[in-house]
């Protein structure tokens, strides 16, 4: 059904590019806007005198900085991490009969469904104890954690479809079951890996609800925790345009991730989805 | 742990071509568990061990300013908070937010994925442009619609015919759920309509074609075809996003931190454990809040499964 594109498809398309990109597009106006024209009120949507002054200040501020430090260093190591953890799980479940697969993957499954404020209380008492609290272990290890259901199912449903052929053939050429993990499942698999390895990313990027409670100081303070934490010079009115300017900057790396790796993303959120 | 099986499979070598083939499962088996073992033992170590842990403490008056304090009060804390309507009251705003941004979700997700399905130009602008939504940050995602809906700086007031431009979005109950509810779909449609996506391209061009044939109209080959073949796809996207939308805990810290009657579960968990320190009540409703989603979860599934059979039971 090779049908030409309708007028109302085309209406659609317009649509969702509005639906998707205008948010975006009122954060950058804002970030461009000055405080003086924040602070007495300024509703309509472009800056009227655009300015760089927002990113500078931002730039400048070291809690910033340095929670943007914080936020790639938490993110990065988890997802390494996590990604290392789950790509041997994911090969044994895809590939190996054992005793007990029904129960990781269950466990994977309520993991994933898993209300994350129901560990901060006892995370948070726990850490106290192992001296974990405001420091990047303590976010590194639940990160990865909450992220392996996710990258085990993206993995395994990647590696189901890596030609069994190809490791049997190397185990009749008198290889073990781990050099055929190592050698030739590795590198057919590196593309689902490297696709687990962004949706990890995305959620350590993204998480909050641990960032504010297992934190106290920037010494292990992620952006989107600095962020809620940043409180301009009046306290009933935010200020909008820094947290604008924020805003976008930490947006920047999930752009250009997205822009580098949209097709491998899409495959990789939908490939549990559609076999169920 | 090799040391360990060289005993047995030398005696087994002797053996008929059996025992060669549970000499290998065996290997199998081990491996198998190995690889397994590091994810397993953090996923218990990080949610399972806590969470016993909060069983535990959910026993006991306990707050963290006055530890010596500690008392065993049995199922009391259960009690003080399934009697208090404040937990009800938020209980009350989590479903009806679940609900409703899952509706409207679904609805417009699916029209997302029946346009991306049908364009054959710009995919990959159309990809690129629904992905930044997802992976955007809630909390930047929250900071935009506060922004947007704002008194002084919001462009919604002037832009929207209906409302005065000093209309406050966030002076009353409604206005602050509606403002938190646009912000949360904005952010999660394009997950539902990727995973919509998936599914629709699953459904047979040939049977769509057969029904129109057949003289079926557009509305009935969406009903009784597309939509009954998608079902998978539908579940798993309602599965995901409505035990995530139970979560909900980013845009209503940010946007309105719980005033105008606006907290959710999540919310109200939070503020127990991390603002006033109670442990105790805290990990009672953890515990709640944990077995509210293990119930959605499995009802959402249970429903579906009813559904399924029916559907073929007609077929």
């Amino acid at each position: 059904m090779k049908k030409k594109t309708g007028i109302g498809t085309w209406i659609g398309f317009v649509l969702i590019l509005v639906w998707c990109l205008l948010p975006v597009a009122w954060i950058v106006s804002l970030s461009f806007k000055s405080v003086e024209e924040t602070s007495t009120g300024s509703p309509q949507f472009l800056p009227k005198d655009p300015t760089g002054e927002n990113y500078s200040a931002i730039l400048d501020n070291g809690d910033f900085t340095r929670a943007l430090l914080n936020s790639f260093g938490i993110s990065l190591i988890a997802t390494l991490l996590s990604v290392i953890f789950a790509t041997l799980a994911a090969y044994a479940i895809a590939r190996l009969e054992f005793k007990g697969k029904r129960l990781v993957l269950s466990m994977a499954l309520a993991i994933a469904m898993f209300p994350v404020v129901s560990l901060v209380g006892p995370l948070f008492d726990m850490w106290r104890t192992f001296g974990l609290f405001d420091t990047w272990p303590g976010l590194i290890i639940p990160y990865m954690t909450f992220t392996l259901p996710l990258a085990i199912w993206t993995l395994s449903a990647f590696f189901r479809e890596i030609p069994w052929e190809m490791e049997q053939a190397a185990q009749v050429d008198g290889a073990t079951s781990w050099q055929a993990f190592r050698k030739v499942i590795v590198p057919l698999a590196a593309p689902g890996v490297f696709t687990a390895a962004i949706l990890t990313f995305f959620f350590a990027w993204n998480e909050f609800v641990l960032a504010i409670s297992l934190t106290s100081t920037t010494a292990s303070r992620t952006v989107p925790a600095q962020m809620s934490f940043f409180v301009g010079p009046d306290p009933f009115n935010p200020p909008y345009s820094q947290l604008a300017t924020a805003s976008v900057i930490v947006t920047i790396p999930v752009i250009v991730i997205v822009l580098l790796f949209q097709r491998k993303i899409v495959a990789g959120l939908t490939s549990g989805a559609v076999k169920g | 742990m090799s040391t360990a099986v060289a005993p047995d499979s030398e005696r087994d070598t002797g053996r008929a071509t059996k025992a060669k083939d549970s000499d290998r499962s065996v290997a199998e088996n081990r491996l198998g568990q190995k690889l397994v073992a590091p994810a397993v033992i953090m996923m218990v170590l990080v949610t399972a061990w806590p969470m016993a842990q909060a069983l535990y403490l959910s026993l006991f008056r306990y707050r963290l300013t006055t530890p010596d304090d500690r008392e065993f009060v049995g199922l009391g804390n259960y009690g003080t908070v399934l009697t208090d309507s404040l937990f009800w009251r938020d209980t009350w705003n989590t479903v009806l937010i679940m609900v409703i941004t899952v509706g409207v979700e679904l609805v417009i997700g699916f029209a997302f994925a029946m346009v991306m399905h049908k364009i054959m130009i710009a995919r990959g602008l159309m990809r690129t442009s629904i992905l930044i939504p997802y992976g955007i940050i809630t909390v930047v995602s929250a900071f935009a619609w506060q922004f947007a809906f704002s008194l002084n700086n919001g462009f919604v007031n002037s832009w929207l015919p209906f409302f005065e431009d000093n209309f406050n979005w966030f002076g009353d109950h409604w206005p602050a759920m509606f403002a938190i509810m646009v912000s949360e779909i904005w952010k999660t449609t394009p997950f539902m309509a990727l995973l919509l996506l998936a599914g629709l391209s699953q459904v047979s061009e040939d049977m769509l074609e057969a029904a129109e044939v057949d003289g079926a109209s557009w509305w009935q080959r969406l009903w009784k075809v597309i939509l009954p073949n998608m079902r998978a796809a539908i579940m798993v996207a309602v599965l995901f996003r409505a035990l995530d939308a139970y979560r909900i805990f980013d845009q209503i810290y940010i946007m309105t931190k719980g005033a105008q009657d606006t907290e959710s579960i999540s919310f109200l968990t939070y503020r127990q454990v991390i603002e006033q320190m109670q442990l105790g009540m805290g990990s009672a409703l953890s515990v709640l809040l944990f077995l509210s989603v293990l119930i959605l979860a499995f009802g959402i599934v249970k429903l579906f499964r009813v559904d399924l059979a029916q559907a073929r039971g007609e077929g």
